[in-house]
């Protein structure tokens, strides 16, 4: 099957390289773009590894293909820092201890992005909700939640 | 890379996507939110030679504001439904469905058009249309048609849908005065599919039950009109008793089935349960907006 042509901007930067329609986006940031922080766990949408932001959402980048990514705006993990600045759920999620293996983590992450940025009066329970998104199974969530709420405060200001 | 090759069409209007469904039917598949979609084509349960993806069609996402209903396009977003300010104060069961769907990057991308068409036995928005009673806007190049709820779900994952034809549009009527509607469900974790699920929405003339529609959802090859209860409240009025006699009728007229998650029976029981939970609470909500 031939490839295609995908423009999109990725963290910022425009790219443009070739995909079969097959190509998954979470395989053409890994294996066109040398992406690889966007972990690829179930391929079928359960596990929530693989979530990035498209267009300002989180989404399951298994789930979507790269040629549906043309002239979207992609944000993955290596775009949350700020140069050598961790991203403040990065540093709260080191200080809670809400990683172990780091495999979840970078789905975790892009998923409290969305939930807390585009709804920053979040609620506890909202959050436990949200977070469930992506599946976690050495933590056990608690310095997940800890490290998501904290954020939610930081950024009502409180 | 997981799926199957396809060649991969992206049409700009929904009469493009219609000459090309035509075309390449029955082998094509249309791509919505892809979030059932994909997974299949990832297994390779579905490998359908033409991918028609609908993501491109901007005619197709809308939610309107018509009088009585709400008009809402096969393209929307679960997510769009679920932040709509509309669909929460004319459509509450619909607002509430949605949140029971899987999880919000899923809603991201998810549509209503392909959640109705895909017709998941443990899907919300059919069981949710059946209730509420929704009709299906469907076209081909050939002509158009209206598809009434109950007569649209026909199996597991089977609807009234022909091979050249697109769903384009949800009608919902919307909710009359002194109305209350809830939508319950059990799963094991939030975000998986349900393990039973109710639907209701009861309209109240002072203590009289004036309309009361229930489905039931995850139980059977599609949702569930639960006539059987339904008839139970309109022939003895909302009593404790009533309630109880409802949710051992729901138990005896859903078709659930054993499988890892559950036994057939226990899902019986959720039926039961829920079923009264649901009717306890849409009468409280209709009492508030009495």
């Amino acid at each position: 099957m031939d490839e295609k042509s995908i423009s999109l901007t990725v963290n910022g930067t425009e790219q443009n390289a070739k995909a079969e329609p097959r190509m998954s986006l979470a395989d053409f940031l890994r294996e066109r773009l040398g992406l690889t922080g966007t972990h690829i766990g179930c391929e079928h949408g359960v596990c929530g590894a693989c979530t990035v932001i498209c267009d300002g959402i989180a989404v399951r980048s298994c789930l979507m293909f790269a040629v549906q990514a043309e002239k979207k705006e992609i944000k993955t993990i290596e775009g949350l820092a700020d140069g050598d600045t961790m991203h403040p759920l990065q540093t709260l999620f080191s200080e809670q201890r809400a990683l172990q293996c780091g495999f979840c983590t970078p789905g975790m992450l892009m998923t409290a992005v969305d939930l807390v940025d585009n709804n920053p009066s979040i609620t506890p329970p909202e959050i436990k909700a949200g977070m469930s998104a992506v599946l976690c199974r050495c933590t056990g969530y608690e310095g997940i939640l800890k490290a998501v709420e904290t954020y939610a405060k930081q950024i009502r200001g409180g | 890379m997981k799926p199957a090759p396809f060649n991969y069409i992206v049409p700009t209007s929904i009469d493009e996507a219609l000459a090309l469904l035509e075309e390449h039917a029955p082998d094509a598949r249309l791509l919505a939110g892809g979030q059932s979609l994909v997974p299949m084509m990832n297994f390779r349960l579905s490998r359908p030679s033409h991918l028609i993806d609908l993501n491109g069609v901007p005619e197709l996402a809308f939610i309107h504001d018509n009088q009585d209903h709400l008009s809402i396009g096969a393209m929307t977003r679960e997510r769009t439904i679920e932040e709509s300010s509309l669909v929460r104060r004319y459509i509450p069961l619909l607002h509430e469905a949605t949140q029971h769907i899987a999880h919000l990057p899923i809603r991201s991308r998810g549509t209503i058009g392909g959640s109705v068409s895909n017709a998941d036995p443990a899907a919300e928005y059919p069981a949710a249309l059946l209730t509420l009673k929704g009709e299906i806007v469907v076209r081909s190049k050939q002509g158009q048609r209206q598809i009434k709820a109950s007569e649209f779900f026909k199996g597991i994952m089977e609807t009234a849908l022909e091979p050249n034809e697109l769903l384009v549009e949800i009608i919902l009527p919307k909710v009359q005065p002194s109305t209350g509607s809830a939508f319950i469900e059990i799963a094991r974790r939030h975000g998986d599919y349900a393990l039973a699920g109710i639907a209701a929405q009861m309209t109240l003339s002072g203590k009289t039950v004036t309309d009361l529609r229930l489905t039931a959802c995850g139980v059977g090859p599609c949702p569930i009109r639960l006539n059987d209860a339904e008839k139970q409240i309109f022939d003895d009025g909302l009593t404790e008793d009533s309630i109880q006699s409802a949710a051992r009728a729901a138990a005896l007229e859903v078709d659930p089935e054993t499988d890892l998650h559950a036994t057939a029976n226990y899902r019986r029981r959720l039926t039961a349960v829920l079923t009264q939970q649901a009717l306890l609470k849409a009468k409280e909500r209709a009492s508030e907006n009495s």
